[in-house]
């Protein structure tokens, strides 16, 4: 108890890395203190002192699984904490549930968006608030709330007719119209364009003028940059320490995330010796519900080049990898392998099997790791068989080679895992992608799709799967690379073809292009010259 | 704002790595607590003395060699039904029709039977040898049919397969009682009676001169068999990824519908196996009511067991042990049949109800007092 109070009472330990100075003359909105939590044996925050103070943007940093999100999570009231203290604006609370966080002011924005797609903007915005249903109101208080901080919101319109964008300001809209002060967003940036980015920057800028206290997870460092006025950096559930932004920089920031010095940069070496691979030509594909998802998409992928896939997501891009592994039926067009000879074989129309019996070795990581490339409940051992357990005549299954595919995986790839017969699903985000690019490079393949390979992960792991990629592409391998962050397209790829709609907008040279015709073409066919 | 300092009473916590040894604790801990609650409930309801109770328990299941046998064939049966399911589930395919498929494949071999036996015109008979060969084939067959329906149905149109193998069950309960008209002997009487009384054609050997032994030592066979084949052979791994993930197994190539048929055609066997040996070993006759449910208690045997073969003896021996006992007590004690569903439902659901606590944690409020408001 004394150590509580000596927190209260003297306020924050000064931190190694803290500026008093300029955080005097701020007020406190959260003071979290001492805060734990485990789950089970695995402890998620250890005695995390963390302040968050009225009218800055916070941006809280760490690895993957070093707990960034259990702790907002505690404050938004979905965890309890074990243990420790959480002040809102100098009083002790307790947050039991989302609800007394909502009362408390404290409100978050999901990765995943929780809304109901059948009812419309005003609908889902004050969906189980008290009180009389009064949508007309609401929708005065909603234009009020979007005029203050410059969103468009059309109350009337339906969840699923919206971009993901927009859904993502229906998300922060509802929390300010419960009167939230505390404004936490999780990754939010991670669906949006470049464009969309911008917009949504200068609104947190303005909530930021309002007084509003702001936290912001994000793994992305230019836009902790040109963002945040301060960033506080968790490492395996405990807290480092927080620096000004305007005084750190993305090499220090991101040194300070994983304890030692890493590299940022992404090597782009020249290709090598280029021959075609994959032609697709005029791929036209319809989703079950008769929605077309790729019209009349055409490229090549060479041998020894990295082709980067850009657009929205949902423009495409599944289709496009899983037309490509044999995994969804086209309505029209080809998909045709280049050997080595020149031979031309057909992809379409066949399935996995028969493609890898045909002699074409092809990888594919999906974007759903644990749902498609992985069994989360199996060990990984028995998750490098899914590739090799048909290899020979006798009913039973070897499993002395994938026990060694593991081993060597875990050791080459540097996979934190207890062993391997640990179930994938109680890895950390960057080790399943490491199993799961590990087993897909092992088979030495001649084509390498990855969706989204480093989502989600931390930026050491992150480095880790580009150099992997890299090394592929050093070996002439034809690799399609899907992507959300364009600044990584831009660094990693020798060409990129941006999908706007399922419809090929442009594909442009990886070296010269530039991001702000590439957020372009991802909205409009063509980009500025076809735009309005 | 209210300054609510005061933590909720209890909040649940999920435990993450429980150890097998913990786990068994638990486990056991549940057990005597259900057999206290039981024992409560018996002196309270009738006046006798619980541990009477509880010896009377066990010496209905295992109190002579004949009782030992019999609960050791019932056990056997029950394990074959519950093993039969297994492969489904592990697939997560609700197969709830093993009623049914225990039945039809009893209905097969009794067909066999009364066709091939006693009813043939004098002078024509066929050897016993072939009988039995006519009636094994035909049973397996009977439930493996039983099986391929739903699985089929499931792969083409993707109907949910608990609907259909439930009302698969009834479609073999009606036949049965269609056919079990058709042969009643004596007529009106609206029973079957033992088939081939006189000449025993179909009824099974015996093993070890025990009648006995033929069911428990094929569940023996079975338990080991289902055991290698989920854990070693490619078709219990292509269950096992078809069962965690479909998509995974269509993205490494796997024929999804063509492991459901074929696990089903195996579920389905096992059970008309099963039949086969309650008509043609244990009974040697059929009613509607031969399987007497077990089609349904081997989905919970299967469960408790977590699918693990070996594991499964134990979960089948302890519901097997339960219900001879509590039917024993019934008897003994003059209380009527209801009395033994009740201490059965008690056990059952405090070893189901266990599992809640080998997955979670329930940490209560510790500070209170000292808390002091700011």
């Amino acid at each position: 108890m004394v150590k509580y109070l000596g927190n209260v009472l003297f306020g924050h330990f000064p931190n190694f890395f803290s500026e008093e100075t300029s955080l005097e003359a701020k007020v406190a909105a959260v003071q979290m203190r001492n805060v734990t939590k485990t789950f089970g044996s695995v402890i998620a925050n250890d005695k995390v002192d963390l302040d968050i103070y009225k009218g800055e943007i916070l941006a809280l940093l760490g690895e993957n699984g070093s707990g960034k999100t259990t702790l907002m999570n505690m404050l938004s009231g979905i965890y309890f904490p074990d243990d420790g203290q959480i002040f809102i604006n100098g009083k002790e609370v307790v947050i039991a549930s989302p609800k007394d966080a909502f009362s408390l002011g404290i409100g978050m924005v999901h990765q995943h968006f929780k809304l109901v797609d059948v009812l419309s903007a005003a609908e889902n915005i004050i969906l189980g608030l008290p009180g009389k249903l009064d949508l007309k109101a609401a929708t005065m208080k909603i234009m009020e709330i979007c005029q203050k901080y410059g969103f468009e919101v059309d109350p009337e319109q339906k969840i699923y007719n919206m971009s993901v964008s927009q859904k993502q300001t229906v998300e922060i809209v509802k929390v300010l119209y419960r009167g939230a002060d505390i404004l936490i967003l999780d990754e939010p940036t991670a669906v949006l364009t470049p464009q969309e980015t911008e917009k949504l920057f200068n609104v947190l800028r303005k909530m930021r003028e309002d007084g509003k206290a702001i936290v912001i997870i994000t793994h992305k460092m230019h836009e902790v940059e040109s963002l945040s006025d301060r960033v506080a950096v968790l490492r395996r559930g405990a807290y480092v320490g927080d620096m000004m932004t305007k005084d750190t920089n993305a090499q220090e920031m991101t040194d300070m995330m994983v304890g030692r010095s890493v590299s940022l940069n992404i090597e782009r070496p020249d290709p090598v010796d280029p021959h075609k691979r994959i032609a697709v030509r005029g791929l036209t594909v319809r989703s079950l519900d008769g929605i077309l998802k790729l019209d009349d998409v055409s490229f090549d992928a060479y041998s020894g080049e990295i082709l980067g896939i850009a657009g929205i997501s949902g423009c495409g891009q599944k289709e496009l990898l899983e037309a490509i592994a044999g995994l969804q039926q086209a309505e029209a067009g080809s998909i045709s392998y280049v050997s080595d000879d020149g031979r031309k074989e057909e992809l379409l129309g066949k399935d996995p099997l028969k493609i890898q019996e045909m002699g074409v070795t092809l990888s594919f990581v999906p974007e759903d790791r644990l749902g498609m490339g992985l069994v989360g409940n199996m060990d990984l051992a028995d998750n490098m068989m899914l590739r090799s357990f048909r290899k020979g005549s006798s009913m039973f299954t070897d499993r002395k080679a994938p026990e060694k595919l593991a081993s060597k995986v875990v050791e080459e790839l540097d996979v934190v895992t207890p062993g391997i017969s640990t179930p994938v699903r109680r890895l950390s985000g960057g080790n399943v992608q490491k199993v799961l690019v590990g087993r897909e490079i092992a088979s030495a393949p001649k084509v390498l799709l990855t969706a989204y390979a480093v989502r989600g992960l931390d930026i050491n792991s992150s480095y880790t799967i580009y150099d992997l990629i890299n090394q592929q592409k050093k070996k002439g391998v034809a690799v399609i690379f899907v992507g959300e962050d364009l600044d990584v397209l831009l660094e990693i790829s020798d060409k990129i073809l941006v999908l706007c709609g399922g419809r090929v907008s442009g594909i442009v040279d990886g070296r010269t292009a530039d991001k702000n015709q590439i957020g372009l073409m991802m909205t409009t066919v063509g980009g500025e010259e076809n735009g309005k | 704002m209210a300054n609510r300092v005061s933590e909720p009473l209890f909040h649940i916590v999920k435990r993450d790595n429980v150890s097998r040894k913990k786990a068994w604790c638990i486990r056991l801990i549940a057990i005597v607590l259900a057999i206290l609650v039981s024992a409560i409930l018996t002196t309270i309801l009738t006046d006798d003395n619980p541990f009477q109770v509880c010896i009377t328990m066990a010496s209905g299941a295992f109190g002579t060699m004949r009782k030992t046998m019999v609960t050791l064939q019932n056990l056997a049966i029950l394990l074959i039904i519950s093993l039969a399911l297994t492969p489904a589930f592990k697939m997560r395919f609700w197969n709830i029709g093993g009623e049914g498929q225990v039945l039809i494949g009893g209905l097969a071999a009794a067909a066999c039977m009364e066709l091939m036996g006693d009813r043939l015109p004098a002078g024509l008979s066929f050897p016993n040898w072939f009988v039995m060969v006519c009636m094994v084939v035909s049973s397996i067959l009977a439930g493996a049919l039983w099986g391929f329906i739903p699985a089929a149905l499931k792969a083409k149109w993707n109907t949910n397969e608990t609907l259909s193998t439930l009302m698969m069950n009834y479609i073999a309960i009606q036949l049965v009682a269609y056919f079990i008209i058709k042969w009643e002997v004596p007529k009106g009487s609206g029973k079957i009676g033992i088939i081939n009384q006189s000449t025993n054609i179909g009824w099974l050997p015996q093993l070890f001169g025990s009648r006995y032994m033929l069911s428990i030592v094929l569940a023996i066979i079975v338990t080991i068999g289902m055991y290698i084949y989920l854990t070693y052979s490619k078709h219990g791994y292509e269950i096992a990824v078809v069962g965690e993930s479909e998509r995974t197994a269509r993205y490494v190539g796997m024929k999804v519908k063509k492991v459901i048929i074929r696990t089903m055609l195996l579920s389905g066997g096992l059970c008309g196996l099963a039949g086969l040996l309650l008509v043609g070993s244990i009974n040697h006759t059929i009613t509607t009511t031969i399987s007497n449910g077990q089609g349904f208690t081997a989905v919970m045997v299967s469960w408790l067991a977590k699918f693990n073969p070996f594991t499964m003896i134990f979960t089948t021996l302890l519901i097997v042990f339960l219900g001879r006992g509590a039917s024993e007590i019934s008897t003994k004690f003059e209380l009527n049949q209801s009395f033994s569903d009740i201490v059965t439902g008690i056990i059952l659901f405090f070893i189901i109800g266990c599992e809640f606590f080998i997955n979670y944690k329930i940490n209560f409020r510790k500070r209170k007092e000292d808390d002091v408001n700011v």
